[in-house]
């Protein structure tokens, strides 16, 4: 290419025959590209503004929080409760990115290119799920590892940075089930709009529009409704669940019903996603 | 090997309508024109022969392979350009075309180069590293047909690559699909309503209409019958039909125009001679376009004007219809 002479070969049109990937790698690419776009990684600098805002604030958050236990030597928030603390923020997070994710292809018209490759059409939700889910989690994760890396330099025995690492790691998997549970119910709603705008304000919409229920239910003067109460909104819905399973002590509120949220969950997330591929079935034939 | 084939394929959509009915047709490789009206069945053809529509009934085989059983393998060796935009405007053609390309398996840094590559034979480089919401039309469809190029498929399936385009773009985008099927070795089928544009480029033309098909055969075999010029002069035409009778040229009337069978170049030189002894002021003398057409105009569909031959020749003087 670079000759002195100057000179430019026209070396005309060349055929592929070298690999070609297989199922698993075009997958892969497409949720690293997801994960990358989920952060505005590759894409203009005004996609970056709400994803970093957000990161930024739970940074803050927990730069905040590791500090004050580095002074006053106890953690004022727990792992679980951090999660549960920022839920509006995550909310908010995947707000802005499901609709990065699939309501841009849609609004684009970019599905039929996908579609007309190797890629299944389940694939590419399952593809775009992880990476939601994914960015969703490593939004949690890397504030709460500074918190614990911050926590174990704390502290004053060897013993206890186990005990530290034994909170953060159930910490990390009550922040998986919420990049879960906020993930699927997002892509579903954003994988139905076009407008990016629209999506994101009906995420939110989505989330928030049964805690009326969830509140009429705490009110009432049976106890048996008011732990149920939380089942009927996925915020709740999840706290639920975390206190059952991830807060030693915390089952006060939701009384025996712990595994009923745990299966609630489950049910959640896996009606949700054969919605999301019954969705992708039929965009496709379109 | 044949490229495509269908065997009384139909296909029924649960609203009851029936977008492909009884479609049997053997596609060669080459370059083939796929023509119909809108609504004629052409995208629904395109999804089935993608895998992406299961047919109602009948069997069709890309490349040796079932669509409906190898979707996969077929999506792998064909290139498809949608209609319809489908390009996001905040990436650089260049970003775009590459994402693309590992989409249809290729690795990384291949996947980059034959990026840049494929712009670059659709006549985009310098420009690739713009964002396509600033591009032209004429831009956007080249980078459309980059993503479908891209992967080094053996089938492109190009669904009205010049929509929207002026003439000059109609031109270089026909030309290019015409490169791409001549020079590159790769077989395309070009969809259109426009029948003019598939003719210029098309090795075969498919014809279908309502689902059915109305013809389909090599082009060669269509046009070598109906070459025709067009003779035009503002007076005197009568005495000029009649001077070319008189020299063994079946011509006939068209109204103000007299059509004449193209048998070789001399046919060029009769004419001009009699149009100079006679000295008629001459307005026109081509090629006469469309020619295909007229071979589609028969059928139930026949467009508002009746097939030439029967037309002038009882018309009047200048009669305009």
């Amino acid at each position: 290419m670079s000759q002195p002479t100057g000179v430019i070969h026209d070396i005309g049109y060349q055929r592929y025959t070298g690999p070609r990937l297989g199922r698993r790698p075009i997958v892969g690419a497409l949720y690293v590209h997801g994960l990358r776009a989920a952060f505005g990684l590759g894409r203009s600098a005004k996609a970056k503004v709400f994803p970093w805002l957000i990161v930024g604030v739970v940074a803050v958050v927990a730069a905040v929080l590791t500090a004050l236990r580095a002074r006053t030597g106890q953690a004022l928030v727990g792992y679980a409760e951090f999660t549960e603390m920022l839920s509006m923020l995550i909310i908010f997070f995947c707000a802005v990115v499901a609709p990065e994710l699939v309501s841009r292809d849609l609004h684009n018209g970019v599905l039929p290119l996908y579609f007309a490759r190797p890629l299944r059409r389940q694939d590419y939700a399952l593809a775009r799920l992880a990476a939601l889910v994914s960015a969703t989690f490593l939004l949690l994760a890397g504030p709460m590892t500074v918190m614990f890396v911050g926590a174990a330099f704390s502290v004053d025995r060897l013993g206890a940075v186990w005990d530290e690492l034994g909170d953060y790691l159930v910490g990390l998997g009550y922040a998986a089930v919420h990049a879960v549970v906020f993930g699927v119910l997002a892509l579903l709603v954003a994988s139905l709009l076009r407008r990016r705008a629209v999506a994101a304000g009906a995420i939110v919409g989505s989330f928030l529009l049964t805690t009326p229920v969830v509140g009429v239910l705490m009110v009432l003067p049976y106890e048996r409704a008011t732990q149920l109460a939380g089942l009927a909104s996925p915020v709740t819905l999840v706290g639920g669940l975390g206190d059952w399973a991830f807060e030693p002590g915390g089952e006060a509120e939701i009384g025996g019903y712990g595994p009923l949220y745990a299966l609630t969950t489950l049910g959640f997330v896996v009606a949700g996603v054969l919605l999301l591929l019954a969705r992708y079935r039929k965009v496709a034939s379109k | 090997m044949t490229l495509i084939a269908t065997q009384s394929l139909t296909k029924t959509y649960g609203n009851g309508v029936t977008a492909l009915a009884d479609l049997t047709v053997g596609i060669e490789p080459g370059i083939v024109g796929l023509v119909g009206a809108n609504g004629a069945g052409k995208s629904t053809f395109i999804k089935i022969v993608l895998g992406l529509l299961s047919p109602t009934s009948g069997q069709v085989r890309v490349l040796g392979l079932d669509p409906t059983v190898d979707g996969r393998q077929v999506r792998a060796r064909v290139g498809y350009m949608p209609e319809h935009d489908c390009l996001p405007p905040d990436l650089s053609a260049a970003e775009f075309v590459t994402h693309m390309a590992r989409m249809s398996g290729l690795p990384k840094t291949t996947a980059r180069e034959r990026a840049s590559e494929a712009l670059r034979h659709v006549g985009l480089y310098e420009e690739r590293y713009r964002q396509v919401g600033g591009y032209s039309t004429g831009m956007k469809q080249r980078v459309k047909l980059a993503q479908a190029l891209v992967h080094d498929p053996d089938l492109l399936l190009l669904d009205e690559p010049t929509n929207g385009l002026d003439p000059a773009g109609r031109d270089a985008m026909l030309g290019l699909v015409e490169r791409i099927g001549t020079e590159f070795g790769i077989s395309v089928l070009v969809c259109s309503h426009l029948l003019g544009e598939v003719e210029r480029i098309c090795d075969a033309v498919v014809a279908i209409d309502g689902g059915r098909l109305l013809r389909s055969a090599l082009l060669s075999d269509m046009t070598a019958a109906t070459e025709v010029l067009t003779v035009e002069v503002s007076e005197g035409t009568d005495e000029l039909a009649a001077r070319l009778a008189a020299a063994n040229l079946p011509v006939r009337r068209d109204g103000r125009l007299l059509l004449v069978p193209l048998a070789d170049e001399t046919t060029y030189d009769l004419i001009l001679t009699a149009v100079a002894e006679l000295d008629l002021p001459l307005h026109r003398l081509d090629q006469r376009r469309h020619r295909v057409a007229e071979l589609f105009a028969t059928g139930p569909v026949a467009s508002g004007e009746p097939p030439a031959a029967l037309a002038g020749a009882g018309a009047t003087e200048g009669g305009i219809r």
